[in-house]
């Protein structure tokens, strides 16, 4: 293969896979996206028409053959006012330029009221604060015995309204989620909000779009999109206090998590434990992925972030804590108890 | 022979240059805290009155490595709010707990003094931290605790705090007299 064409193919590869699965702008799967996508629709066939109309007439211009009458016009000093046929080109023109943009407005117009109709009455409530470098989610109902609190996960119930209230503990993020909403700058000592209202039952995936640090390309969030029964589910699953540890390893990890270094920061509750610097830990083996969305959620995992997460997520918060090889097996064992 | 620059002006102009690029290594985070090997000073305060000699002994180059990184005082800053150090010794200017922006040091004033104060605690309050903070977060918050009193070169610490503040900027703050330990009860 010619050397040209290959790297022809490696770009149209990499282009066709920015266009599906979980991280996708063009996704459409909440109401909120799909109006972005209608509209981008609109804004790229009006603009490309556009675009090729005027390229296209500058062609013409510049290759068309000089009319005799026009050959010496310097020469002689005779200006022909117009040629024939300018003024109907011109009226052609000004029209296309009149419609574009019209075409452009109703479109904008239209879809400004789709998603304000798409906002209102939202029946769930769901606080998510940005840190470096994770997602801090809080479920807040009116009842407030029903409070949710978990991180790096987001699990919507699919066809209900849910209003994301969004607030920043340290710099500027942005909260993304391509295929259902976004973006939406979150701001310390401001509060802002986005609101979902999800179509398509998946898994997707959220992703900080402001530059935050270090570490902002490994600030993820996993979203789950589900069924009302799937979600009521998930939901009274959470709101259980951790799980006492039942064989002698894992309460061998309770007695460290709880009373060393993780408890300063991290939660779990219905334990000792309850820092609230960093994610809650009450159910973290529910959870896909962890160190938001920087590494699936298996044991070899578990174990390679335990026991030195600066090698993991370079400048991320937890530091390095040199555990000793016993206390981390039991460190483990319990973060593995904890559905 | 002849030479690249016209005339000796230019020559020392593209010197000047040269340095000034030299300037630009800037200090690389060693955000693991190794490979030093974290330790934190144990038992009683490493004193600086010696019997004989009034010489203290030098840094340890932990202490050395920690005590003017623009990277351990700027994490020790954002601990020192995390961990309730406001709740009693406010932003420094001290309330329950002593001030740490003057010149008085109860348990010595140097970094690894600072440390061993805060791993070990100390009477009257100040809990201690050994198991509760890695020993490299105990000497950011000691480098962090430094720059409180101006100790600290300017290019290090932060130009703005991270909380409201009426005080200048720790950039414009004098720096302190370190008192040797024990004066403050005099």
């Amino acid at each position: 293969m010619k050397p040209g064409r290959f790297t022809a193919l490696v770009v149209a590869g990499m282009a066709v896979s920015g266009c599906g699965g979980i991280q996708n702008a063009l996704g459409g799967q909440a109401v909120q996206s799909r109006d972005f996508v209608s509209l981008f629709a609109v804004f790229m066939v009006v603009c490309t028409v556009m675009y090729f109309v005027t390229v296209g007439t500058l062609m013409w211009a510049v290759f068309r053959r000089r009319r005799a009458t026009e050959a010496c016009t310097v020469e002689t000093g005779r200006h022909e006012v117009s040629a024939p046929g300018s003024r109907t080109a011109l009226v052609v023109w000004t029209t296309l330029i009149a419609v574009g943009l019209s075409a452009l407005a109703v479109a904008s117009f239209f879809t400004d009221r789709s998603l304000a109709a798409a906002a209102r009455s939202p029946k769930l409530a769901i606080t998510v604060t940005a840190n470096q470098w994770w997602w801090d989610v809080q479920y807040t109902p009116d009842n407030p015995s029903h409070i949710i609190r978990t991180a790096n996960e987001l699990h919507l119930p699919v066809g209900v309204p849910a209003e994301i209230t969004l607030k920043s503990n340290d710099v500027i993020h942005s909260f993304w989620i391509p295929n259902l909403a976004g973006k939406q700058d979150v701001i310390p000592g401001r509060v802002t909000d986005a609101q979902i209202l999800p179509r398509q039952i998946g898994q997707y995936r959220g992703q900080c779009a402001e530059f935050c640090g270090t570490e902002h390309a490994n600030m993820a969030l996993d979203v789950t999109v589900e069924s009302m029964a799937d979600f009521k589910k998930w939901a009274a699953a959470q709101l259980q206090p951790a799980i006492a540890p039942t064989t002698p390893l894992a309460a061998a990890g309770f007695n460290y998590v709880t009373t060393r270094q993780c408890s300063v920061c991290h939660n779990i509750t219905g334990t000792p434990a309850n820092g609230q610097l960093g994610p809650d830990l009450t159910h973290l083996a529910s959870r896909k992925t962890i160190a938001a969305g920087t590494l699936p959620l298996t044991r070899g995992n578990l174990y390679g972030w335990v026991a030195d997460p600066q090698s993991q997520k370079p400048g991320s918060q937890m530091p390095t804590m040199q555990i000793a090889p016993q206390d981390l097996h039991a460190i483990v064992a319990y973060l593995e108890t904890l559905k | 022979m002849s030479l690249p620059f016209r005339n000796s002006g230019s020559a020392a102009a593209a010197v000047a240059l040269l340095a000034l690029l030299g300037a630009c290594d800037r200090e690389s985070r060693n955000t693991r805290g190794q490979p030093l090997g974290e330790t934190v000073p144990t038992g009683a305060s490493p004193d600086t009155i010696y019997p004989g000699n009034s010489q203290p002994p030098p840094l340890t180059a932990q202490a050395a490595a920690y005590e003017n990184n623009a990277y351990a005082i700027s994490q020790g800053q954002q601990l020192f709010t995390q961990m309730n150090c406001v709740g009693c010794h406010s932003h420094g200017g001290g309330g329950m707990g002593p001030p740490l922006m003057d010149a008085k040091w109860r348990y010595g004033g140097r970094i690894d003094q600072i440390a061993a104060s805060i791993a070990e605690g100390r009477p009257n309050g100040m809990p201690a931290w050994r198991s509760k903070l890695t020993s490299e977060q105990i000497w950011q918050l000691a480098a962090y605790v430094r720059s409180l009193s101006g100790q600290v070169p300017k290019d290090a610490v932060s130009a703005r705090a991270d909380t409201l503040s009426n005080t200048p900027p720790q950039t414009q703050q004098t720096p302190e007299p370190v008192l040797p330990a024990g004066s403050a009860q005099q």
